[in-house]
């Protein structure tokens, strides 16, 4: 079982202090924020090292950080085996968000990528299907950005009360 | 042969108008589309079991909206399945109805203000016949739904104007169209009406 400070160690070790920086807080776990075109190789390597073995991608999420007029990814990952946790993050710009998807490595971050996609408009480059998951395919918008407006009617139908 | 039976003493035809004999039909069969949205769902699934037991009126469950007479909108309606709830009410067969079920469907619930993505009632894409109040509504609240839905059928007319409840009349005064009427909107009918000057002063004082 190793720590995030260790798992950070080890990460700097093989992609360089670049790639990777770790954010201690005392309150919450830790954090890795990712340099966004390295996720998917970082993915691979926290997945396939037998010391590290994170199997389940527990969480994907998207955020928006509207103070930085950024967006971000947070990917939660456990070990079933090694019993460790880490979180990783991915900041990108409001205005271009693109990162590589992850589902390749893990077949969980599909509907999940899919999901940040359909709220936020992030795109995850080398997602095999990366369609709306809940809102229609003809929505406007992005739901869950906090400048969101919602559009007066959909398909005819009044949204506002 | 049943409840009937020797009733009548020379025959075995029940004289009943067209229309009350088809609107007991129709309000004796009510089978609905089986969907649910989301937690009135439950409820509407609590009612066709054992213990509510929707069966009693003859309202039981069709999975094709072909076979179905009325359709339950049961839940939260989102624009995305609004769309979808517009084409299954177009693909049921007339006479169709639509009971409301909960908060939601009827207006919007508690997505009234900040459910980007919720229709705000029912009504917007298809007409309501019944509405039935509550969060969920609970069984008893959705047979009583039914009971008004039956109601209401057993009011419906194949003619304009008619109440199919009271005596209907239909005479053939020589046109091209009979003239079908309630009994006491024919002019005879009218006619046959005795006054009585001091029951009627009496009315027009008490204001009633």
């Amino acid at each position: 079982m190793l720590t995030s400070e260790e798992l950070h160690d080890k990460l700097v070790e093989w992609f360089g202090s670049e790639a990777v920086e770790l954010k201690p807080e005392e309150k919450i776990d830790p954090w890795i924020v990712v340099a966004p075109e390295m996720i998917r190789e970082i993915a691979k390597f926290l997945r396939d090292e037998p010391e590290l073995h994170f199997d389940a991608l527990m969480c994907l999420s998207g955020v928006h950080y509207d103070k930085d007029n950024s967006l971000g990814v947070t990917y939660h990952l456990a070990s079933t085996t090694e019993k460790h946790k880490l979180t990783l993050k991915v900041i990108l710009p409001e205005d271009d968000a693109h990162v590589s998807s992850v589902e390749q490595v893990w077949k969980t971050a599909d509907w999940h990528e899919r999901e940040a996609f359909d709220m936020f408009g992030i795109r995850f480059d080398g997602h095999p299907d990366l369609r709306r998951i809940l809102c229609p395919d003809d929505w406007e918008g992005y739901p869950l950005r906090k400048d969101y407006q919602v559009q007066e009617t959909y398909r005819g139908m009044k949204v506002e009360y | 042969m049943g409840l009937l039976d020797k009733k009548f003493h020379d025959s075995n035809i029940i004289v009943v108008s067209l229309e009350k004999a088809l609107n007991w039909a129709r309000k004796s069969s009510l089978w609905y589309m089986q969907f649910g949205l989301a937690c009135c769902a439950i409820e509407m699934m609590a009612t066709a079991a054992s213990r509510y037991d929707f069966d009693r009126f003859g309202i039981i469950p069709r999975s094709s909206p072909r076979q179905a007479d009325v359709m339950i909108v049961a839940g939260t309606v989102t624009l995305k399945m609004a769309t979808r709830i517009q084409r299954l009410y177009r693909q049921m067969s007339e006479p169709r109805y639509v009971i409301s079920m909960g908060s939601c469907s009827n207006c919007g619930g508690p997505y009234w203000e900040h459910g980007y993505h919720v229709l705000k009632g029912v009504d917007r894409v298809v007409p309501v016949d019944v509405y039935v109040p509550g969060c969920p509504p609970r069984p008893e609240a959705l047979l009583e739904g039914f009971l008004h839905l039956q109601k209401k059928i057993m009011d419906e007319t194949l003619i304009e104007g008619v109440d199919p409840n009271k005596p209907i009349v239909i005479e053939d005064k020589g046109g091209e169209k009979l003239s079908i009427k309630n009994v006491d909107q024919t002019e005879e009918h009218k006619k046959a009406q005795i006054e009585f000057p001091q029951q009627d002063a009496h009315k027009k004082e008490s204001g009633s």
